[in-house]
C-alpha cells in the first residue's frame, strides 16, 4: 500500500507541474501582447511585423504598434509566426474508454463521461500547437455515441476542457469496422449484426424509422399537453433521444467511412429521412464523390496520406483534399492519433504538396473548416478580433518541417512553453532520481513489479480498432 | 506496341525534354544513357555544396560532378536551372515489396514466417517489384530501401534494394544485406505505457528468464553455425575427413557469426539495447541496432563500442510518461553529439515510407543540422549498411541514384522534378498520380 502510495504521489507530482505554471500564468497576465511577428490570420491573408494583443481571453486586437496594459506580459514575436490553435476534427485522447462495441446502436452512450484529463498526451499535442480537440466515439457500430469537444486545458478539472456552444455530435460508422471484419469468430458466439455493408444500410434505417416515430409521439404528446394537463408523457428513450435532434438539426454526424458506395448510401439514407452529415470521417475514397458529398452539404475529415493499411484503404490517395476543396467541400486534416495530432501543420501542408492547394487553403485544413464542422467557427479558427485567444507562437512557419512550437495559448493562457519546458527538466529529472531510489519504489524482492494503478496505454490510434 | 512506341520516343531528340515525364512506359525499365543536369545547386553530401553545377549520368553511373564539367556530346540535357540535385534518399528500416496489405488481405503479407529461427528467410525472394508501394515511395525521391523480415527471434536476411526493376534479382543492391534479429523485449507487448496494464500480474523475474532463454535459442543456433562452418571449411581442405551435411539453414549464418556481415537487432528500449551490444561482443558479431529509441539513453555505450543506430521512431510517442515531449525528435541530435552512428528511418513497412524526409525534418528542427538531417536519410544508412562507395552521395563512380527537386529535399512543399534509378530515368507516375489523374476532373 505504501508502494501504490509513493506511485501515486509521483504521478500526483509530475501530473501538476504543467498546472502550476498555467495557475501562475493565470494569476501574472491577463494580458498578453505579441510585437512583430507575422500573423496568419487564415481569414486576412499574413501580416508581417503585425501585433497580437490577447486580452480578457479574446483576442482584443491585431495591427502595428498596438499598446497593452502595464502589466501585460509582452512576448517578441520577432522571426515568429502566429498561426490560430489548430482544430483536431477527430481525436480519441483523455478518453479512458472509446468503444461501446456491444451493440449495432449505442447512441445512448457519451464520451463526455469517460474523461481523463492527465492524458500526458494531451501535453504533447499543445506543443504541437493543438488547442481544440473533437473527441469521438469509436466506429465499433453503424450508429455510436455521442461526441465531445474540448479545449486541452491540461492541467485543469475535466469539466473546465468543455467547449462552450459546441454542436452536440456523434458518431456514426460505416465499412470494415462496422461488420467487425477483422473480429475472430469465437465458438459459441454469434456474430454481431450486421455483417455486410447491407446490413450496415439496414441498421441506419431501422434506427431513424424508431427516431422518427418516437419523435411523433413526443410531438403529440406536446400538442396534447396543452389542452389536458393530466396526459400521461412517453417513455423517455435515451437510444433515440440524440437521433431527433439529428433529424431536427440540433446534432451534427460524423460518419466513419472508407469507400465511395458507402458514403452514397448514407447521403441517400439521410435525404431520405430529412437530416444532414456534417462530416465524413476519412473518407478516403471521397475524392471519387466529391461532388456529392458537396451537393449533399457535408465536410469531410481526411488524413492527409495514409494508405493501404486495410483493403478499403486502399484506394486512399493524397490528392484527396486537394480534389475535395475544389469541388466544394469544407475538408479539414485529423489525426485520429495521440502521435499524430503533434503534427498535424505538416499534415496540412501536404494538400499543398500534393495537389496544389494554396497556404490559406491548406491553413484553413487544420483551423477554420474544423471549426466550421464543428459549429464553433464564430468562436475560433482564424486570428481576428472577439474571437477565443487560442493561438499558436511558431519559431518558423508552420508548414516547414524545421519549425516547432514556441508557445500555446488557449482563452489567453499559456499551456505549452517551450521556454519553460526545457527550464523545468533538471529539476524534474533530479525529482525523478530521488523517487525511483525512495524507499517505496526500490525493485521488490523476487522480481515482483511495483503496483501501479491500472490505465489506459498512451498513444492508442484507435479509430481503427482493429489495427494492430 | 508500346515497347515500340517507347522506343521510337527515346529515339527521338524530344526525349530531353520529357526526361521523368510520362511516356508509353509503363510497366518497363526506362533504359540508361547519357544524362547531364545542367547549371543546378548540387547538394553532394560528401563534399560541399556546388552552385550552378553539372552532374553528368553514364551507364548507371555518375561520371561527372562539378562546376565546370563539360557536358558530353550527344548526352540528354536537363536545365537544372533553379533546380536542386540530392543524393536519392534511402529508408534503412521497412519491408517494402513483402507487404501489401497487412489487415484483411493476409495473402498480400510476406514478412513473417512460422517459428522462431528462420536465417534462411531472405527478403530478397519475396519482395514483389509490382507492389504499389514502390512507385509511391521513390516518386518522393526515395530510391532505395532496406527491406527486412520481421518475425520470430531470428527473422530472416534484409535486402537491399533499388526502388525500381521488375525482378527482385534487378532491383537488389546487396540481396542479403544483414541478418535480423529480435532481441526479446523487456516490455510486454504493445507500445504505449510501458505495457503497465499487464505489469501488474507479470513477475519481472519469470520475463527476464524468459527472455534468456530466447537469447539462449539465439546463441545456440549462432554457435551451432559457427562449428558448422569450421566443419566445411576444414572438409574443403582435407577430403579425408568425414563430409559434413549441407545445412541451408545454418549456412547462410556463417557470415554474420564470423563478423563478416552485419547483424541488426530490433532494440528500442534501453535494457534491450544494452542486453543487444553485450550479446554481439559476446558472440563477435557486427551489429546494427534497428529501431534505437532509447539510444539517446546509451549513446555513451553505442559510442564506445562503435554500434551504429537505423533509428525508426522518430515520430513515435514517447516511451514514458515522464520522457520530455521531445524526447524522440532530439533522439538523433543527442546521438550525433555524442558522436554516435546513426541515420534515419520510418520503420514503416512500406506504405508511408514516402514520409522519410519528415522523420528527418523533425530531427532538424529539434536540434540536428539540416546538413546532417540530410546526411542522417542519405549517406549514413549508406554507411552504416556498407555502400557508401556505391550510394549515399554524389561522386563520381557511384550509383546514379539521384533526386533533382525544386527546393529543399526535406520540406514538404518542395516537389521532385527529375528522378534517377541506377542511372535510369524514372517516370514519376504511381497508383496515386493514377487514381488523381482519373478522377480529378470528374463532373
Amino acid at each position: 500500500m505504501k508502494r501504490f502510495i509513493a506511485k501515486l504521489l509521483f504521478l500526483a507530482i509530475i501530473g501538476t507541474l504543467p498546472l502550476n505554471a498555467a495557475r501562475a500564468q493565470r494569476q501574472t497576465s491577463q494580458e498578453t501582447l505579441i510585437r512583430n511577428a507575422t500573423v496568419l490570420t487564415v481569414t486576412r491573408g499574413t501580416l508581417e511585423n503585425t501585433d497580437v494583443l490577447l486580452r480578457n481571453g479574446k483576442i482584443a486586437g491585431v495591427g502595428k504598434n498596438l499598446n497593452a496594459s502595464a502589466n501585460a506580459r509582452i512576448i517578441d514575436g520577432t522571426g515568429k509566426f502566429v498561426m490560430p490553435g489548430i482544430i483536431d476534427c477527430h481525436s480519441h485522447s483523455m478518453l479512458d474508454t472509446i468503444n461501446e462495441g456491444t451493440l449495432a446502436v449505442t447512441s445512448m452512450v457519451r464520451t463526455e463521461d469517460v474523461l481523463n484529463p492527465n492524458d500526458v498526451d494531451l501535453y504533447r499535442e499543445l506543443a504541437g500547437g493543438v488547442t481544440t480537440l473533437n473527441l469521438l466515439h469509436g466506429s465499433a457500430n453503424p450508429i455510436g455515441g455521442l461526441n465531445t469537444v474540448v479545449k486541452i486545458k491540461y492541467g485543469r478539472p475535466a469539466r473546465e476542457f468543455l467547449f462552450p456552444g459546441a454542436m452536440p455530435g456523434i458518431k456514426f460508422a460505416l465499412g470494415e469496422n462496422v461488420k467487425r471484419s477483422s473480429t475472430p469468430n469465437l465458438p459459441g458466439v454469434a456474430r454481431r449484426y450486421p455483417n455486410t455493408r447491407m446490413g450496415v444500410e439496414e441498421v441506419i434505417r431501422d434506427a431513424f424509422t424508431r427516431a422518427r416515430d418516437y419523435k411523433r409521439t413526443w410531438d403529440e404528446y406536446r400538442a396534447a399537453v396543452k389542452n389536458d394537463k393530466n396526459v400521461m408523457p412517453p417513455r423517455r428513450d435515451l437510444q433515440l433521444e440524440p437521433l431527433v435532434e439529428i433529424l431536427e438539426g440540433k446534432r451534427y454526424v460524423h460518419a466513419h467511412c472508407y469507400i465511395a458506395s458507402e458514403i452514397l448510401m448514407l447521403i441517400s439514407l439521410a435525404d431520405e429521412f430529412g437530416f444532414k452529415i456534417k462530416t465524413f470521417q476519412h473518407a478516403l475514397e471521397g475524392y471519387k464523390v466529391a461532388k456529392e458529398i458537396a451537393a449533399h452539404g457535408a465536410g469531410a475529415s481526411i488524413f492527409a496520406d495514409s494508405w493501404a493499411y486495410k483493403i478499403e484503404a486502399y484506394d486512399a490517395i493524397p490528392y484527396n483534399a486537394a480534389i475535395m476543396t475544389r469541388a466544394g467541400v469544407i475538408v479539414s486534416m485529423n489525426s485520429d492519433s495521440d502521435e499524430r495530432a503533434r503534427r498535424l501543420n505538416i499534415e496540412a501542408a501536404k494538400a499543398m504538396h500534393w495537389g496544389d492547394l494554396t497556404e490559406e487553403q491548406a491553413l484553413k485544413l487544420i483551423t477554420l473548416n474544423p471549426a466550421i464542422q464543428l459549429g464553433i467557427q464564430e468562436r475560433v479558427g482564424s486570428i481576428e478580433v472577439g474571437k477565443d485567444a487560442d493561438i499558436a507562437i511558431w519559431n518558423g512557419h508552420p508548414f516547414s518541417v524545421y519549425s516547432r512550437v514556441d508557445t500555446t495559448i488557449i482563452d489567453g493562457v499559456v499551456y505549452f512553453d517551450r521556454a519553460q519546458d526545457l527550464a523545468r527538466r533538471p529539476e524534474l529529472a533530479k525529482e525523478r532520481t530521488a523517487l525511483e531510489q525512495a524507499e517505496p519504489n526500490k525493485p521488490r524482492p523476487h522480481g515482483q513489479s511495483p503496483q501501479t494503478p491500472r490505465r489506459r496505454p498512451s498513444g492508442h490510434e484507435d479509430d481503427d480498432m482493429e489495427k494492430p | 506496341m508500346r515497347i515500340l512506341l517507347a522506343l521510337i520516343l527515346l529515339a527521338s531528340p524530344v526525349f530531353a525534354q520529357q526526361i521523368g515525364y510520362p511516356t508509353a512506359q509503363e510497366g518497363v525499365v526506362p533504359p540508361r544513357g547519357v544524362f547531364a543536369i545542367r547549371n543546378a545547386r548540387i547538394i553532394t553530401v560528401s563534399g560541399p555544396d556546388i552552385e550552378n553545377g553539372t552532374v553528368v549520368i553514364r551507364d548507371g553511373k555518375i561520371e561527372a560532378v562539378g562546376a565546370n564539367v563539360t557536358v558530353p556530346t550527344g548526352a540528354q540535357t536537363i536545365d537544372g536551372n533553379g533546380l536542386s540535385v540530392y543524393p536519392g534518399m534511402i529508408d534503412a528500416g521497412t519491408n517494402m515489396g513483402l507487404v501489401e496489405v497487412p489487415q484483411g488481405a493476409n495473402g498480400t503479407v510476406d514478412t513473417s514466417e512460422v517459428g522462431e529461427l528462420n536465417p534462411n528467410a531472405k527478403a530478397i525472394v519475396a519482395v514483389n517489384p509490382h507492389s504499389a508501394h514502390i512507385a509511391v515511395t521513390r516518386v518522393e525521391g526515395i530510391t532505395n530501401a532496406l527491406t527486412a523480415p520481421t518475425g520470430g527471434l531470428i527473422s530472416g536476411q534484409a535486402a537491399l534494394i533499388n526502388l525500381l526493376g521488375t525482378a527482385p534479382k534487378e532491383m537488389a543492391v546487396v540481396p542479403q544485406v544483414a541478418l535480423v534479429i529480435n532481441y526479446p523485449r523487456i516490455g510486454f507487448g504493445g507500445g504505449g505505457f510501458g505495457g503497465f496494464q499487464q505489469q501488474q500480474t507479470a513477475n519481472l523475474s519469470d520475463i527476464l528468464a524468459a527472455n534468456e532463454r530466447q537469447v539462449d535459442q539465439v546463441r545456440k543456433m549462432l554457435r551451432d553455425a559457427e562449428a558448422y562452418g569450421r566443419a566445411q571449411d576444414a572438409y574443403a581442405k582435407d577430403k579425408s575427413l568425414p563430409r559434413p551435411d549441407r545445412n541451408v539453414v545454418l549456412e547462410p549464418l556463417v557470415p554474420y557469426v564470423r563478423g563478416e556481415q552485419p547483424v541488426m537487432f530490433r532494440a528500442d528500449r534501453e535494457a534491450e539495447i544494452r542486453g543487444a551490444i553485450k550479446f554481439a561482443e559476446e558472440m563477435k558479431l557486427k551489429p546494427i541496432i534497428l529501431g534505437g529509441n532509447d539510444a539517446w539513453k546509451v549513446a555513451n555505450l553505442l559510442k564506445e563500442k562503435n554500434v551504429p543506430v537505423i533509428l525508426t521512431g522518430i515520430l513515435s510517442l514517447p516511451l514514458r510518461e515522464d520522457d520530455p515531449y521531445d524526447a524522440l525528435y532530439e533522439n538523433p541530435a543527442k546521438l550525433q553529439a555524442a558522436g554516435v552512428r546513426f541515420c534515419i528511418s520510418t520503420g514503416d513497412p512500406g506504405a508511408e515510407a514516402r514520409n522519410l524526409a519528415q522523420y528527418a525534418g523533425m530531427a532538424a528542427a529539434f536540434g540536428l543540422s539540416k546538413a546532417d538531417a540530410v546526411k542522417a536519410v542519405t549517406l549514413y544508412p549508406a554507411q552504416i549498411m556498407n555502400v557508401a562507395d556505391r550510394l549515399g552521395s554524389i561522386e563520381a563512380g557511384k550509383m546514379a541514384n539521384l533526386v533533382v527537386t525544386d527546393g529543399d529535399l526535406l520540406e514538404i512543399r518542395s516537389r521532385i522534378r527529375y528522378l534517377f534509378i541506377d542511372g535510369r530515368p524514372v517516370v514519376l507516375t504511381s497508383r496515386h498520380t493514377e487514381l488523381n489523374d482519373a478522377f480529378k476532373n470528374r463532373k
